[in-house]
């Protein structure tokens, strides 16, 4: 056991000041026997029930989604984070992460699932009354009730607040009746819950409802046609005088809007989760077909373009998923540290996951991106099977399209990752200011040519790694010194300081998992996840580089331009490595075990 | 209604099988393990046979401590209890000398396993136990009704099936269709650790066989495609290349 204390508990967003030790972050080869076992049962559950039956279910055959989600909630599927009072399992944040993780292979049922143990549950277990909870969550536990989540409206998308479903009062007070037009809501067709969002009167902020189906006026559109995670039911639901009771308002009047975004939070860090068994299954296949598909008289996996290709899918998967379940764990970390401290349970989830929600967002985009670019190299490698909708990767690219877009789009999440950043440093809750003031310092100080001990193995890159984030201090606190509160307006920047931030935090998250790694069964077992720490390192020290460029050359000016450009160089400064032989063990690696194995 | 099963602790069916120490030894390095599929099935009938008539399940391994993850993955299934005689199954007389001496010591009633591991495919066990305890054995079971202590089963025999009727206690070497595999759920996970896991040491250490050394089949070689019109050619090669003419 480890015996080790946890050094001081991590802020969200203190990655950038901090430096985090490999002892005190969770690796996912921490997972324990139980836990395993749970993946195994959940992909056993795919294998027998869902991947033979893709064809039906992307094909919408009546009755087979929910039928998926009665038999997924006979297994305990859909009660993971419910606790054991309310029927469900009250396992931990990581547990529901690595379930969602695994279910993220399974294409449309991974929709319908989310939606339902997400955002359909979510909001009853953390703000719903004890009656509230008695009520629904056994239903959506079983499965016996499936829900839904109806936020997004034609009109308010990502400006979700801004909704113009109403909720008015009944005369006696007994109801309120919510009158509006609600738009891309997964599971629509076969809900009997909605969580629905409206507005009293002239609030300011929405309020949200528990809305059942037999409450009548509800009518729906019919099913969207979507490009992709075609399974997934997707309607529009109309609301019609709905009547529905005011003891089913969930919390209180106008923080429906706070609930949305609380909400959110976690769907982001899950969804983050959620694509990690795609990416992992997407490289098995794409590893098993270069390896039977032959061209020029030998297998394709034996052309370095090929190698080069499954390397780089392995090494961002490694990337994000390490960075996923740290994530994860520094949640399920602050929920018991605020547990032990007193708080109520539902309370301190919402708080554990509220800290962290810079990491959140981080999550969304990344793991969403390296899904898209998984998807977009399978394609490539099948050729013109990849084209085909015979072969798996035709869907796969058509369902992966969707996870950049909801969960607040990642251009959203990029811009909100910055903006809560600041805000915490105005705060004093994290202090960026002392160590960007002390980088705009070195920034005009002569370099230490002494130089670092980098002898020791990984040393060189974690000091790179510091560096990395003095690049980040450099842009984002000078970009903030100059335009203030004006800095929203900046979008294009926000998202160059977005990407510095993301890209330092998988690939910090990466060489934590190695360097822990090692610690548990030593360098000689631990070659292929040194390649790949090292190679993703060279990628983000690339991007960073050229999205810190853009970023100065869009503010800063004349000499203060030149210094800043001088100080990226330096901050970015990198001995490369030779990408190429590292890709190649990697690739050789996958070629031989014939599938993601990491 | 005392139920026994044997489970295997076999290479998941996709693993890359290859030998050390000469050809000697199975290398069992980067290998993931499961329960046998046979084995699965029996497992599967088992406790819908205790879902239907009550009684107990227990489940039974030989093998070393690294095969209880297996073990309790039966438990998370459904059995009641699992014992683990801790020594290397060397080989089919070895491993049904183990569960002869369990099932006498717990007067079992329906011993079920696998028709064979899917790692050696020996298929003897269920025999071998039969013998040993002087009870019958049937093998591969397809199917398996109770009705107090006497038991319908459906064997499958060359092209059809042949149906029995013989008295408890009873082994069985089960294969599909006889019950639909489990996926363990989730609450049956959480609870296997709180089921009792019984080591016990071997009885004997008599074995009738050695290994010396394994081989794997040549790898397939290409394959050459003659069109209708090429009967000649193709004569040609079977007589020539092939040489099965």
């Amino acid at each position: 056991m480890e015996t080790l204390t946890k050094t001081q508990a991590i802020q969200g967003g203190e990655f950038l000041i901090r430096e985090t030790e490999a002892r005190d972050v969770f690796i996912p080869e921490e997972f324990s026997e139980e836990q395993r076992m749970m993946a195994q049962a959940t992909q056993d559950f795919i294998d027998k029930e869902i991947t033979p039956n893709i064809a039906r279910m992307d094909s919408m055959e009546p009755g087979f989604m929910p039928a998926l989600l009665d038999k997924a909630g006979a297994l305990g599927l859909l009660g993971i984070s419910v606790p054991e009072a309310y029927g469900g399992l009250g396992m931990s944040f990581n547990t529901s992460m690595l379930i969602a993780d695994v279910i993220g292979s399974a294409g449309s049922f991974s929709t319908a699932y989310g939606a339902h143990t997400g955002i359909g549950t979510l909001p009853i277990l953390y703000y719903g009354t004890e009656e509230q909870q008695q009520q629904y969550l056994p239903k959506l536990a079983s499965g016996e009730w499936k829900a839904c989540y109806c936020l997004t409206e034609p009109d308010a998308g990502s400006d979700a607040n801004s909704g113009k479903t109403k909720a008015v009062l009944s005369e006696d007070g007994q109801y309120y009746k919510i009158t509006g037009q609600k738009m891309w809501i997964s599971n629509a067709g076969f809900a009997d819950l909605f969580i629905v969002f409206a507005r009293i009167e002239n609030d300011k902020n929405l309020t949200a409802f528990i809305v059942e189906k037999s409450f009548g006026g509800i009518t729906m559109n019919e099913e969207e046609k979507k490009m992709g995670i075609k399974g997934s039911s997707t309607r529009q639901v109309f609301f019609n005088d709905t009547p529905v009771p005011v003891e089913n308002m969930l919390s209180s009047r106008g923080n429906g809007f706070k609930i949305a975004v609380n909400i959110l939070n976690i769907g982001r860090i899950k969804l983050g989760a959620g694509v990690i068994g795609g990416c992992k299954e997407t490289v098995t296949h794409s590893v098993r077909y270069a390896n039977e598909r032959r061209q020029f008289g030998v297998a394709i996996s034996s052309f370095g373009a090929i190698k080069q290709k499954l390397a780089t899918m392995a090494t961002r998967i490694y990337a994000t998923e390490s960075a996923c379940y740290r994530a994860g764990q520094d949640i399920e970390d602050r929920i018991q540290s605020l547990i032990d401290s007193g708080m109520p349970e539902a309370e301190a989830k919402l708080k554990g996951v509220e800290q962290f929600a810079i990491e959140c967002a981080i999550m969304k985009v990344h793991a969403s991106e390296v899904l898209d670019y998984c998807v977009d190299e399978g394609v490539q490698i099948y050729g013109g099977m990849g084209f085909s909708a015979e072969a798996p990767m035709e869907r796969a690219y058509r369902d992966a399209r969707i996870s950049r877009i909801y969960e607040g789009t990642n251009e959203i999440n990029r811009i909100l990752l910055v903006g809560m950043t600041i805000k915490r440093a105005v705060k004093g809750e994290i202090d960026l200011m002392g160590p960007a003031m002390a980088v705009g310092k070195e920034l005009t100080s002569i370099p230490d040519l002494n130089g670092k001990d980098t002898t020791g193995l990984l040393a060189k890159e974690k000091g790179v790694l510091k560096n990395l984030k003095k690049a980040i201090l450099m842009v984002a606190g000078k970009a903030v010194q100059d335009f203030g509160a004006q800095l929203n307006d900046e979008q294009e920047i926000l998202m160059s300081i977005a990407d510095m931030m993301i890209e330092v935090y998988a690939a910090e998250s990466a060489l934590l998992r190695t360097e822990k790694l090692i610690s548990m069964r030593g360098e000689t077992d631990c070659q292929q996840q040194i390649n790949m720490a090292k190679l993703y390192l060279y990628m983000a020290v690339d991007k960073i580089q050229a999205k810190g460029k853009e970023a100065i050359v869009s503010f800063a000016k004349g000499d203060e331009q030149k210094v800043m450009m001088m100080g990226l160089k330096r901050f970015t400064k990198f001995d490369a490595y030779n990408v190429k032989e590292l890709r190649r063990s990697v690739a050789d690696y996958l070629i031989e075990k014939n599938v993601y194995a990491f | 209604m005392k139920i026994l099963v044997c489970i295997t602790h076999v290479p998941d069916t996709t693993s890359k099988i290859s030998f050390t120490d000469n050809n000697t030894k199975f290398n069992s390095n980067g290998v993931q393990y499961i329960i046998g599929p046979y084995d699965d099935y029996a497992l599967a009938r088992a406790v819908e046979l205790k879902e239907q008539s009550g009684g107990s399940v227990t489940l039974l391994n030989v093998g070393g401590s690294e095969t209880e993850p297996t073990l309790r993955k039966g438990l998370a299934i459904g059995a009641d209890e699992a014992i683990r005689v801790n020594a290397e199954p060397t080989d089919a007389f070895f491993v049904a000398k183990q569960i002869a001496a369990v099932v006498k010591e717990g007067s079992y009633d329906l011993v079920l396993m696998g028709r064979e591991s899917i790692d050696y495919n020996g298929g003897q066990v269920h025999g071998m136990v039969g013998e040993l305890l002087n009870m019958p054995s049937v093998s591969p079971v397809m199917q398996l009704d109770l009705e107090g202590d006497t038991a319908k089963v459906a064997r499958e025999i060359e092209g059809g099936k042949e149906y029995l009727e013989l008295k408890l206690p009873l082994i069985a070497g089960c294969q599909e269709p006889i019950a639909e595999w489990k996926i363990p759920n989730m609450r049956g996970i959480m609870t296997a650790r709180q089921k009792p896991l019984k080591v016990q040491e071997a009885v004997s250490d008599e074995t009738m066989t050695s290994t010396l050394r394994y081989e794997l089949p040549p790898p397939k070689s290409g394959v050459t495609l003659f069109q209708p019109d090429q009967i000649k050619e193709l004569v040609d090669a079977l007589k020539n290349e092939a040489k099965i003419l």
